[in-house]
């Protein structure tokens, strides 16, 4: 026979941390439209363009731009290709840019931060001046910058987001690692004889999983807006190649004769990022109710 | 007080200094020089042309000669602009941003802190839901598709405003609205949070035990200590308002420094580029003083910080 509190610890002690956060976001409600939303936006943009009987390419001069009707959902542009396929297409883009330049981000920040927060003093202080220099900027200026200088390709767009976006991802990392070196576990494992780097890997890093993870998918909804907002400007993806940020430039400039060009990607794309945000923040309460703040 | 704004300028210079001269390494890294894509001009013409804006001699002398003219204010001539120098642009452009960020920082503070307040003061009523509700869509509707959905709407439906320019009072309208919007709702969720905190302290329970009116506890007690998280963000908000403006006034046809920058980043204009980041970054530094100064005059408890 256990007693009340035997029973409360067997209760208790089974769950794991990302269990127990699973469980909460699950009972979040506004992540879990959110999640949801986004699971079917994604898979909507990955597999939808086989299903659809256009094609984003080929176009129809002498058809134009039509209305939405039952053949073209969405209608089509001004060189009669079809505005959902173009949709789908350039959600891939977009959302694949997304989480491209946020794992650069993520590794980069990551090692980064590790590295300053665990060595301190001098190195600590140089490394961190070097992120703070860049942070007197705009992240949407040194991408510019970046793509003045790297040109205009997909990839190199990715390049250049993920080059910025680790700046925040490398202050919160060595932030965190700078509390968890002043732990005893960490001594214990330096008296023990563990090289530096085991340390990193074995003790550091995964008690830096929560934050990160936490401010990786607040990243992605960043890194897609990020990319939509330098492709509107004409100086990320281009044609044809479309990313959402494309696709609303190309509806902005004819909003007048076919709104329906603007409306459904501008549609896609802000149930995206309020999806992203809404697993972002429902994330943030579970795993971290307490720090890291606004934002 | 004179020590922190001396200690803030002094700090500034270092990283003007790496600014300067990352963009001046990027721009050198840049394939291809400024006048390469024009067609068929005879070699002596290109070395002319070269000579002409100093392109031809050594790195680190153009280095030095450009480090030189930024210190005295000299940007140096536009590339593609021709006969305009950079100088002339920003001093042209800027003042059009300017009132265009000055209105929409405004209209944020002016829109979001009641919203705000009020929504706190309404926790966990329905009302509650409906003014954050509001600051939920202002956050998740970027500029670039805002702006666009207002024009349909007030201009190409109801006809109340040009679609864009910027001549009259009523062309600020909309630019303003687009770029304003998100940090008013971002303001409002910051004004909302802090009041939520202000009104659990001692001392606003203190204010009520005493007699005093709701709107007297909220305006003489709570609003000052409330709004401390929306004067921090102030700082931040100003960069992003620099980044707003590219959008904007692209969309709008501004002809504000922003848009400059964005064409000129097109063109690979690379002396009007180093020059608009350049003066952004001072513009920066010296709006995140003001924000800090103002955060000390309303806050005591941050004059001591180092």
């Amino acid at each position: 026979m256990m007693t009340r509190l035997e029973r409360e610890l067997a209760s208790t002690d089974a769950r794991s941390l990302g269990r127990d956060a699973w469980e909460q976001l699950c009972a979040n409600r506004m992540a879990r439209i959110g999640g949801g939303l986004f699971m079917g936006i994604a898979l909507l943009c990955l597999i939808g363009p086989f299903f659809v009987p256009h094609s984003h390419e080929t176009t129809q001069l002498a058809y134009g731009a039509q209305a939405p009707s039952w053949t073209h959902w969405f209608g089509t542009d001004e060189l009669g290709r079809d505005i959902l396929v173009r949709t789908l297409i350039g959600g891939r883009i977009s959302i694949g840019v997304g989480f491209a330049a946020t794992m650069v981000a993520l590794l980069i920040g990551v090692v980064y931060g590790m590295i300053a927060g665990y060595y301190g003093g001098r190195i600590e202080a140089a490394m961190m001046r070097f992120v703070d220099t860049l942070y007197a900027l705009p992240f949407t200026i040194i991408v510019i910058l970046l793509t003045v200088l790297l040109g205009r390709s997909i990839l190199l767009i990715f390049l250049a987001i993920g080059a910025v976006e680790w700046l925040t991802m490398a202050r919160i990392v060595r932030g965190q690692t700078k509390a968890l070196r002043k732990q005893t576990f960490v001594d214990a494992a330096i008296v023990g004889g563990a090289p530096t780097r085991r340390i990193l890997a074995r003790h550091i890093l995964p008690n830096l999983l929560s934050p990160v993870i936490v401010f990786t998918t607040l990243t992605i909804p960043a890194v897609i807006l990020l990319e939509s907002v330098i492709s509107f400007l004409g100086l990320g993806v281009q044609p044809p190649t479309s990313s959402w940020g494309i696709l609303i430039n190309e509806g902005a400039v004819k909003l007048d004769i076919y709104p329906w060009m603007l409306i459904f990607p501008a549609l896609f794309f802000s149930l995206t990022i309020f999806a992203l945000n809404f697993v972002g923040d429902g994330l943030r309460d579970a795993l971290d109710p307490k720090s890291m703040g606004e934002s | 007080m004179y020590l922190l704004i001396l200690k803030r300028l002094l700090q500034a210079i270092p990283t003007l200094w790496v600014i300067a001269t990352a963009t001046f390494i990027l721009m050198q890294l840049t394939p291809g020089g400024p006048f390469d894509v024009e067609k068929d001009i005879p070699e002596e013409v290109q070395a002319l042309i070269n000579a002409h804006y100093g392109l031809d001699l050594p790195r680190h002398e153009q280095y030095f000669r450009f480090l030189e003219q930024r210190l005295r204010g000299d940007f140096g001539p536009s590339y593609k602009y021709a006969g305009w120098d950079v100088d002339e642009i920003i001093a042209q452009s800027f003042p059009v941003s300017l009132e265009l960020g000055l209105y929409a920082l405004l209209v944020a503070l002016t829109v979001g802190t009641p919203i705000g307040v009020l929504a706190a003061l309404r926790h966990n009523r329905p009302s509650e839901s409906v003014l954050m509700g509001f600051a939920m869509l202002g956050i998740c509707l970027p500029a670039f598709v805002l702006g666009p959905i207002l024009i349909m709407v007030f201009s190409m439906q109801l006809g109340w405003f040009n679609p864009f320019g910027w001549n009259t009072l009523g062309d600020r309208v909309l630019p303003v609205v687009t770029l304003g919007l998100f940090y008013a709702a971002y303001i409002a969720r910051l004004a909302r949070s802090g009041m939520l905190d202000v009104m659990r302290l001692d001392y606003i329970r203190t204010a009520h035990a005493k007699g005093l009116a709701q709107k007297a506890v909220v305006m003489r007690h709570a609003l000052r200590t409330a709004l401390y998280p929306v004067v921090a963000y102030l700082g931040p908000a100003v960069a992003g308002l620099i980044s707003g403006s590219f959008v904007v006034e692209t969309i709008f046809f501004i002809p504000g420094l922003g848009s400059f920058f964005v064409n000129s980043a097109f063109n690979r204009d690379s002396t009007m580029v180093m020059g608009t980041v350049l003066f952004y970054a001072v513009l920066i530094l010296f709006f995140n003083l003001l924000v800090d100064l103002i955060q000390m005059w309303m806050n005591p408890r941050t004059r001591h910080d180092d």
